[in-house]
């Protein structure tokens, strides 16, 4: 299995090119330590960040997805961000009748200068999806 | 399919943490991937050319480099593969160094996370569709916003160079800060003597529009097509009449309006032309405190204007504009002293701050040169500067170092010799930083020839005693403390971005940083180039930095914008939405969505309605592809497809 059993869980990231790529960039210039579960997606703008994509990941393996992009009124477009908040703050309304929690799914805004600011979110919500376990059980299959 | 993967050691950075040789080797299991191998520096010459040995002999139609970030080096590697034969989006970076070995430690652990990089640009890649850029012309006009020493020497290089210049101004005369100041350090050199006849070039420049006492509204466009709406405030004042003579100034009843330019040491009138040199020198009201609009009567300024030019019925008015590139010059603003109660400043009449300081040396400011206490205009004998007063004060968030304030003290200690000969000054300061060319000779000057006393240590508290002010602090070096009684106290106040720096980026779309800063493309290596294409920084907007600094971005910034404008046509990103007519059902949603307007509906042959994205207009954001319910528009390159292959390359079991 891709992460290595009992000490990650599966993390994806949506990234916005422009501030939040740029903002985990310059955490990782910083050297800012993170834990490693997280998997970074690149997309232009969190606009571009269909809730579906994070459907998708919930329900093929993820145990937490999140999606960050410029801060309001600071989008590289104008507003994607303010496309992605409203959808985004939709979707996390719709989880719970997926089954999924919540707490699983996360977005927020990091500029592209705001490394420690990055290694804190990517630390916290590491942390809590550790806190609430895999989202899959893990069957053992026996062909 | 044929995919070459070309994992990168970048020395111990990235191979000190991950094990690369694992990771070329798994990733040769992938399906698709043919060809997998390491190298020291991908991105040097014989790394590049190694890409492009193997694009030949193992007839690679698909390339994953996993190195840095592609903010860093995906045009170097898309160039890579052109050269080689390949469509430049027939590649995929993966980013194993910023996001991966430089954030964790266990090498396991990130070993195997690179892993997952590569196998998400791997599956990625084998989606990716060659894409052409079209030719679109640009307009080459430049707009400067901001008409400081950095902005003015931006827009004198564009218009030297034979561009067509926009001068924005916000004041009403150009200058900025540096037309304030009485002299300069290192060389104590007249400040206005030097910028006057730049300032003077500016106006008479047959290339340069200047728009003084304007600001933005808005700003419309992409690069080598910007449309930008100026405000021109309303100034009451007719300048194609006004001569500038001054008489209006001289009569004006109202003797206690705020002077900007003076930074309120002492009062204007409230028709006022801000000093003698300003360009252009005409007169403007301020209506806060002109009684003809307080009070609704008074009209003496009308009457005495020999050219009738006052015109108390004045508009804002809105031109626009079409420009190529835009140089943001829009300098810094220095923070409030009652943001320091602990100095008093605002307060007590004699703690002022550097900047106002320096309209009191200057000749043609209030006191005419003449050094004056503000409270009873007597000559101070003693005068204390405080340096960094807010610089490096995490408490009031700004951890930073104002960058000129401990070069400009020595200066104005050194000038309040020259005024005052029997006067004694004293620096309070944390460390002294002189690191430009004369800076630190220029420093030691102070101390050694003007006997300026320097007191390293934090003042922390000044208060009134009779008619002196008493300044407490520190002398860590002793490690004692110390009172100073002062007849006048300075602070050198800390710079701050300007209160409308954030409003001003979002116009732009430029990023800022917590502090209100721009940000630059790189910095190291764009120091003047922003991430948006077509907008470049010049100046203190950036960051505190001095006049021969702001200078040299200024001239940076127009160099750049020479090189942008040397060509007539400028390549456009490919990758922008795409509409699939037998998809489309003509719904329009994206039309309304698309932040840019680059959607407009066609009507088929056959009558039916889909949408049309202009490509030269698209910016690529991809907001229309989310937003249509039928996935019938794509954003190219990071197609619904793309997106969801990488991540099921990561979640898929």
């Amino acid at each position: 299995m891709p992460e290595i059993a009992s000490q990650e869980l599966r993390v994806v990231g949506f990234l916005c090119n422009w501030c939040s790529y740029g903002g985990a960039d310059t955490a990782g210039v910083s050297r800012f330590k993170q834990p490693t579960d997280l998997r970074i997606i690149r997309v232009p703008c969190s606009g571009r960040v269909d809730p579906l994509f994070v459907v998708k990941a919930l329900l093929n393996g993820a145990d937490g997805v999140l999606v960050s992009g410029c801060h309001p009124r600071d989008c590289h477009y104008s507003d994607g961000n303010f496309y992605a908040r409203r959808r985004l703050e939709m979707l996390k309304k719709l989880l719970p009748f997926l089954g999924i929690e919540e707490k699983r799914f996360h977005y927020t805004w990091v500029s592209a200068s705001e490394g420690a600011r990055w290694q804190q979110t990517v630390t916290d919500f590491t942390k809590r999806i550790h806190e609430l376990g895999p989202l899959h059980a893990k069957k053992e299959v026996t062909p | 399919m044929r995919v070459g993967v070309f994992i990168c050691h970048c020395g111990s950075n990235i191979a000190g943490t991950i094990d690369v040789a694992k990771v070329a080797e798994e990733t040769k299991k992938l399906p698709g991937v043919v060809y997998s191998t390491t190298y020291m520096y991908t991105c040097s010459e014989p790394g590049q050319e190694e890409i492009q040995k193997a694009i030949k002999t193992e007839n690679l139609d698909r390339v994953v480099v996993a190195a840095c970030s592609p903010r860093m080096h995906e045009l170097t590697f898309r160039r890579t593969v052109a050269k080689a034969g390949l469509n430049r989006y027939f590649f995929e970076q993966a980013n194993i160094r910023e996001h991966i070995s430089w954030i964790g430690t266990d090498k396991e652990l990130n070993t195997n996370k690179a892993i997952e990089a590569v196998r998400m640009a791997v599956e990625k890649v084998k989606l990716n569709k060659p894409l052409f850029s079209s030719s679109f012309k640009i307009n080459k006009r430049v707009l400067v916003i901001g008409g400081g020493v950095a902005g003015m020497q931006a827009a004198l290089d564009c218009a030297d160079g034979g561009l067509e210049v926009l001068l924005v101004e916000k004041s009403p005369s150009v200058g900025g800060m540096m037309s304030r100041l009485d002299k300069t350090f290192p060389t104590i050199d007249c400040s206005i003597c030097i910028l006057g006849p730049k300032m003077v070039d500016v106006a008479q420049h047959e290339k340069i529009k200047l728009y003084a006492y304007s600001e933005i509204d808005e700003i419309k466009g992409y690069v080598g097509n910007y449309q930008v709406k100026i405000r021109k405030k309303a100034t009451y004042v007719d300048w194609n009449k006004c001569t500038g003579c001054g008489a209006c100034m001289e009569k004006c009843p109202s003797k206690n309006s705020y002077d900007h330019f003076n930074f309120g040491i002492a009062p204007t009138r409230a028709i006022n032309i801000p000093f003698p040199q300003a360009i252009p020198k005409k007169a403007k009201i301020d209506p806060e405190y002109c009684r003809q609009f307080t009070k609704g009567k008074c009209g003496v300024c009308a009457k005495i204007c020999p050219t009738k030019a006052i015109d108390y019925e004045m508009q804002d008015e809105i031109v626009t504009e079409d420009v190529g590139a835009i140089i943001v010059a829009t300098g810094y603003s220095l923070i409030d002293m009652e943001k320091l109660p602990e100095y008093g400043g605002g307060r007590y009449p004699d703690v002022i701050s550097g900047i106002q300081y320096e309209r009191l040396l200057n000749a043609s400011g209030p006191t005419s040169g003449h050094i004056v206490r503000p409270s009873d205009n007597a000559e101070p004998k003693t005068v204390v500067f405080v340096a960094c007063a807010g610089s490096r004060d995490k408490s009031i968030g700004i951890p930073y170092c104002s960058n000129f304030c401990c070069m400009y003290i020595a200066k104005q200690a050194i000038l309040t010799k020259d005024h005052i000969p029997d006067s004694q000054s004293y620096v309070f300061y944390m460390d002294i930083r002189s690191p430009g060319k004369g800076y630190d000779e220029f420093t030691r000057r102070a101390q050694e020839e003007y006997g300026v006393k320097y007191i390293r240590g934090r003042v922390s508290r000044i208060y009134p005693k009779g008619n002196k002010m008493v300044v407490r602090g520190a002398d860590t070096l002793l490690g004692t403390q110390v009172e100073v009684e002062a007849d006048l106290v300075v602070l050198g106040t800390a710079v701050i971005s300007n209160a409308d720096a954030g409003h001003m980026a979002e116009k732009l779309h430029i990023s800022y940083d917590t502090f209100g800063f721009y940000v630059e493309g790189h910095p190291k290596l764009r120091p003047v180039e922003t991430n948006t294409s077509g907008v470049f920084l010049a100046g203190a907007c950036q960051g505190p930095k001095d006049i021969p600094a702001s200078v040299g971005q200024g001239s940076a910034a127009a160099s750049k914008v020479q090189a942008l404008f040397s060509k007539d046509m400028l390549e456009s990103d490919p990758a922008v939405a795409k509409v699939n007519i037998n998809a489309c059902v003509g719904c329009l949603k994206c039309v309304g969505t698309c932040p840019f307007q680059a959607i407009k509906e066609k009507e088929l042959r056959d009558g039916r309605i889909v949408a049309d994205v202009i490509e030269t207009v698209c910016a690529g954001c991809g907001v229309c592809t989310s937003t249509c319910p039928c996935g019938a528009i794509q954003l190219q390159h990071f197609t619904d497809n793309q997106i969801l292959a990488e991540v099921n390359a990561i979640c898929l079991k």
